[in-house]
């Protein structure tokens, strides 16, 4: 079969964001093999999900509703998703690169016996094969590798695909019953805490405002935040910020922090390492705010002023203030 | 009830290296690369230490390692940390795996092992798959907790509650061993080899496993277990060059927010 089938993530009862670049992935590659989108949604009471799901250009909804399924579980997923792979038959399942699209996707091929791909930033099918090109090596380079197994998997990078328009789809909707014996879940989320003020994970944000060592202290990223709020988005750090014990290392960019990929990112006193580099350059727009002209910074940056950081961030947020408040 | 830990460990090119494409763009170059243990799995040694230590009796580290001769460096840098035992796992078959080829081969290790925990890293930082931990924990039946950055055995030692982190914040887990769990930075501050500790693990003796011990065809390890072909690298794309802005802040600012719309059209 040549089906596309997406793992719709919901997180505390919401449709993730990822789900609707999910769907315009799997339609376009669904129009390379001929084959029908599905979505697969997993979770308990999912009657409002299943409406949300429909709004996208989706033929099938397979829905696999369980009291035992109401928290994430990988070994509960697992079994569901592989329930699901049952009745679509598909080519091909997508998955965002997220904490939990990684932990079912790892567990699901290695059951299924089928290929994998983590954090991919383009997809295309080769032969019929599904073709992928993902960032390796921490996003030193790019690397393209084919699947050859009968089930192809890949995680989809946050912000790759635009998201599919609501077009109210006449999706049909296939209730998919999962046997789970009582001691089949061996682990499970017991509390989820959220990061501060309920912001957005830097993963997830189209407008990333990241400080590094230069900021000094850690009252002092107050400014980035204020930019950030005015542009709706999410303010990150360098790992020198982190490690001078400025802010959180869940929000660190970089080789051992997270790997982002916005529309626009502003690199404010961060001079550039290679292991910052590597987490952030392919934003789209990036913009380098330093002291010295000489960072290595400015070679990656689209605009770069030379500055001093205290006096343009603000100025920055009260110029964007103005035109959009 | 006396556990069983175990690390899993695996070369990567130090962080610092540079990554260069060979001309026909089919393979990276690994002249001049400095291999390192993988920093995640430095995480992932002192977790299994750790509890070791604080549990005070005959508890066991092993550490294992899957990779051609020069890990056998990295071992002995995690024996001289404190590890118990160590298993190097090489066999030309081995070569060219991919996650699921080598978490096949791992998870038949580990059986002769019998851990009740497994640690290992988040993700190697060479290839970036992030899925030898969850392959592992399905082969074995284990159950798993990914990129943990909290970890709290449970006093009947049969059970652990685990935060990791996801995007949004954490995740709080209740698992029950045997259980996989792969670590992400915070989770501890990986210790420095003692003296002492290096003297003694040069004396120590690394098992070695091939395929033969694993019990596996060889059809289904190394390049021809893998479910995927890499066929290529490509560098990252080259940047236009910067604009520099140059002028009195003001001045600076209010060009940049007129580039940003109407150039780049991203605000």
């Amino acid at each position: 079969m040549s089906n596309i089938l997406v793992y719709a993530e919901i997180r505390d009862g919401v449709f993730k964001g990822i789900n609707a670049e999910l769907i315009t992935a799997a339609n376009s590659l669904a129009q390379s093999t001929g084959g029908e989108v599905h979505v697969a949604l997993i979770g308990n009471g999912l009657d409002a999900l299943v409406e949300e799901a429909k709004k996208y250009p989706v033929a099938k909804i397979y829905k696999a509703s369980n009291p035992a399924l109401a928290a994430y579980s990988s070994q509960g997923y697992t079994a569901a998703l592989e329930a699901v792979v049952g009745r679509s038959s598909p080519k091909v399942v997508l998955f965002g690169a997220t904490g939990m699209g990684k932990d079912l996707s790892a567990r699901t091929a290695a059951r299924l016996g089928a290929s994998l791909f983590t954090d991919c930033t383009e997809l295309s099918l080769e032969g019929g094969n599904l073709k992928a090109v993902r960032p390796v090596f921490s996003g030193k380079v790019y690397s393209t590798v084919v699947a050859k197994a009968d089930i192809q998997m890949a995680s989809v990078r946050p912000n790759v695909y635009a998201p599919a328009e609501g077009a109210g789809s006449s999706a049909e909707v296939v209730d998919v019953s999962v046997d789970l014996a009582a001691d089949a879940i061996k682990g499970k989320v017991k509390e989820t805490v959220s990061l501060a003020g309920g912001s957005k994970d830097i993963t997830e944000s189209e407008i990333i405002v990241a400080g590094g060592r230069a900021l000094k202290s850690g009252d002092n990223f107050k400014i980035l935040q204020d930019l950030a709020d005015t542009l709706g988005g999410t303010v990150g750090a360098s790992r020198a910020a982190v490690d001078a014990g400025y802010v959180s290392h869940s929000i660190q960019i970089g080789q051992t922090g997270k790997v982002v990929n916005p529309k626009l990112y502003f690199a404010v006193g961060i001079s550039g390492a290679i292991q910052h580099l590597v987490g952030m350059r392919t934003a789209k727009v990036i913009v380098a705010i330093n002291k010295d002209e000489n960072a290595p910074i400015f070679q990656k940056a689209d605009y770069g002023i030379v500055g001093d950081l205290f006096e343009v961030v603000p100025k920055l947020n009260d110029e964007f203030k103005a035109l959009l408040g | 009830m006396v556990l069983k830990l175990v690390a899993l460990i695996k070369n990567v090119p130090d962080t610092e290296a540079k990554i260069k494409i060979n001309a026909d763009g089919s393979a990276i170059e690994s002249q001049g690369i400095k291999f390192v243990i993988n920093p995640y799995d430095e995480y992932a040694v002192e977790q299994a230490l750790l509890i070791k230590e604080a549990l005070k009796d005959d508890t066991t580290v092993t550490v294992i390692s899957l990779g051609p001769d020069r890990v056998v460096e990295s071992l002995r840098t995690a024996l001289a940390m404190g590890a118990d035992e160590a298993i190097h796992v090489n066999d030309p078959a081995f070569e060219g795996g991919d996650s699921q080829a080598n978490a096949r081969v791992l998870a038949e290790t580990l059986k002769t092992v019998g851990p009740d925990l497994v640690f290992c890293g988040k993700q190697g930082i060479d290839f970036d798959a992030a899925q030898t931990p969850a392959a592992v924990a399905e082969y074995l039946g284990f159950s798993q907790a990914l990129i943990a950055v909290e970890f709290e055995l449970g006093e009947d030692k049969q059970t652990a509650t685990v935060t990791r982190r996801v995007e949004g914040g954490d995740e709080i887990l209740d698992i029950t061993l045997p259980a996989v769990v792969s670590c992400e930075k915070g989770l501890n501050e990986p210790r420095y080899a003692s003296l002492p500790g290096i003297m003694k693990a040069k004396k120590k003796e690394i098992k070695t496993v091939t395929l033969a011990d694993v019990g596996l065809a060889a059809e289904q390890v190394g390049a021809a277990g893998a479910k995927s072909d890499v066929t290529g690298f490509q560098p990252l794309p080259e940047r236009t060059a910067v604009k520099i802005i140059a002028g009195a802040a003001d001045d600076q600012v209010k060009e940049l927010v007129k580039l940003l719309r109407q150039e780049a059209k991203v605000v």
